[in-house]
């Protein structure tokens, strides 16, 4: 598994919001996407996943330009996504959500119960909820699920929207302890995050992304202990955020 | 108020299937015994009651059904489906008065171009949302209507006249003064639709339908081709549009182009929405009520319209929801982050 981004430039409209940006995430890495609001976080992940239309540039995934690739059939290639807001179907109870991961795949009967049962021991919370409509979850019940629901479809690479939004700290906490195992499972994760503390201290390489262009690239470590992400990202400008 | 569809759904998932097959059985030869009952509570005055339960009220139940897999399976604003109820009865008309054809060999015919019109204006429109869909789909019941003023070959404002009845079927005779026949053939399609439409719902057709309803973008991070679906509810729903116009075309033996109008759409949409958006059993109920009301009080003459205004007021205040809502479930839809 490889992904990269090369020179990818997305407009809504007249409004540039990504100018030609570029990144990698390798096999095994957690790499993590972090920016203010409004950077362009989102828009990175939905073009990488197909909601939003390359306007130049290329996204190369596995050595194949995927660029032209319907976001319906990218499930199926390998790239998983909890979008942003969690985007659980509420009508659906969790179990017919976590169904819904593997829409598409040919093999999804033969491998159902075998996933189900992988998700529920990561998250034995749902295994509780099964039956319970979605809507009805708390936010960090509606993440698990979002992130379980991704992992449904066997992904190569898991693209995770600010999964600790909105959370409480205690929950934050055990959400990022959850991905890194995620990670240890052999799953690649793009990570992209306003929590930046949280989220380096995860991570194994980081891209800075400010109002649409890639700032800094560096080991997440040494990001940590950056001057410039120090006072934007980690000290008390990112709590304003909230 | 109790809640109805939740103290019918419990007894069904309770019942036996002995209990829920009689229960059925027993509903459906009491429909088709229904031009028999000769019971003044029911009866419409003023009117023929045969009459009334082939049109409106079995062909709004047909409809509805129809509008309901665009609307309530799928989630597109539909104002336009009065076009292929048009569709379906001017290739009734038009074959019928021209060619040789039968009903029977109609029919396919008419379901086919009304699903040919839902995919030329699907392609396009279904690419919009919400409002913009809504708007594009009302102009096209228009202008289907407009065209047919306009045109000729098919009748202009005057429509078509001398279309022909079915042949005959099991020794009964299709006649303008017997809609026995036709109502019972309308009956069939009915529960036919119906049995497809629930077959469908409960595979995975109406998984995407409810994914797609609920979150278009996700529903295809998850795999959905969404674009496909939605096309085919509004192809399916066409077809249905297509096969009740065709079956009306051949009962009212003429047809002009004002019986096409926006009313139609618009009243088809109350029945779904007035029943349970969603919920097929719930609109069947809700179109009967909707098509049988006006008349059963015929005879108020003047203040009807107004009366049917008030009732409709009245229920979709104390059932916000319509009368049987789909599974309660869904009502958190909104409620989230
Ligand atoms: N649907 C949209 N229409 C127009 N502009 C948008 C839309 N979504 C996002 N944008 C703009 O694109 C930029 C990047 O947004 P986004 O990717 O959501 O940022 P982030 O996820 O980092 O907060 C912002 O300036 C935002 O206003
Ligand atoms: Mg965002």
């Amino acid at each position: 598994m490889r992904l990269e981004i090369k020179n990818l430039s997305v407009y809504y409209g007249k409004i540039e919001a990504l100018k030609g940006i570029s990144l990698v995430v390798n096999q095994g890495e957690i790499v993590t996407l972090i920016g203010a609001n409004g950077a362009g976080k989102t828009t990175t992940l939905k073009t990488i996943s197909g909601l939003r239309p390359v306007t130049s540039g290329e996204i190369v995934f596995d050595g194949v330009n995927i660029n032209q690739i319907p976001a319906y059939e990218r499930a199926d290639l390998g790239i998983s996504q909890a979008p942003e807001g969690r985007g659980i179907f509420p009508g659906m109870t969790v179990l017919e959500n976590l169904e819904m991961g593997k829409y598409n795949r040919k093999t999804r009967k033969a491998e159902m119960s075998e996933d189900l049962a992988r998700v529920y021991e990561l998250f034995p919370r749902l295994k509780e909820r099964a039956t319970q409509a979605g809507g009805t979850l708390s936010g960090g019940e509606q993440q698990m699920l979002a992130i379980g629901r991704a992992l449904m479809a066997r992904p190569k690479v898991l693209l995770l929207d600010e999964p600790s939004m909105g959370l409480a700290p205690m929950m934050i906490q055990n959400i990022f302890n959850i991905i890194t195992e995620i990670n240890n499972q052999g799953v690649t994760i793009l990570l992209v995050e306003q929590n930046a503390q949280q989220a380096l201290s995860r991570a194994h390489r980081a891209y800075v992304l400010e109002i649409g262009k890639i700032t800094k690239e560096a080991k997440a470590k040494d990001l940590l202990n950056d001057p410039h992400v120090k006072s934007a990202y980690l000290g008390t400008g990112a709590h304003e955020i909230f | 108020m109790i809640n109805l569809r939740d103290a019918g759904a419990t007894w069904w998932d309770n019942a036996s299937k002995l209990k829920r097959r009689s229960l059925v059985v027993s509903l459906i030869l009491f429909v088709y015994a229904l031009p028999f009952l000769n019971n003044p509570i029911i009866n419409t005055p003023g009117s023929m009651f045969e009459s009334v339960l082939f049109y409106p009220i079995g062909m709004f139940v047909l409809l509805s059904i129809g509008l309901n897999i665009v609307v309530g399976k799928s989630g597109l604003l539909d104002l336009g489906f009065v076009a292929f109820f048009a569709i379906g009865a001017y290739t009734m008309g038009v074959l019928g008065t021209r060619t040789n054809l039968n009903f029977w060999e109609i029919l396919p015919i008419a379901m086919g171009l009304a699903m040919l019109s839902g995919v030329l204006l699907g392609a396009p429109a279904l690419r919009l949302r919400g409002d913009y869909l809504a708007i594009v789909t009302l102009g096209f019941g228009e202008i289907v209507r407009i065209v047919a003023v306009n045109e000729e070959f098919i009748g202009g404002a005057r429509g078509i006249a001398g279309i022909p009845t079915p042949p005959d079927m099991f020794g009964m005779k299709f006649e303008i003064l017997n809609p026995k026949p036709y109502y019972w053939l309308l009956v069939s399609m009915i529960l036919l639709t119906y049995w497809a439409v629930r077959r469908m719902s409960v595979r995975r057709p109406g998984r995407a339908w409810d994914a797609i309803r609920q979150d278009d973008d996700v529903a295809q991070l998850m795999g959905v081709p969404t674009f496909k679906y939605k096309v085919w509810a509004f192809v399916l729903g066409a077809a249905v549009g297509g096969a009740g116009g065709c079956l009306y075309a051949t009962q009212i033996l003429s047809i002009v182009p004002d019986q096409f109008s926006l009313n139609v759409s618009i009243l088809v949409l109350a029945c779904v929405v007035f029943g349970g958006i969603g919920n097929p059993f719930g609109v069947m109920v809700g179109a009967i009520i909707l098509a049988y009301l006006p008349e059963r009080i015929r005879f108020l003459t003047q203040p009807r319209q107004l009366v049917f205004g008030v009732v409709l007021v009245l229920i979709m205040n104390l059932r916000p929801d319509g009368l049987l809502p789909r599974k309660k479930r869904e009502k958190f839809e909104s409620e989230t982050v």
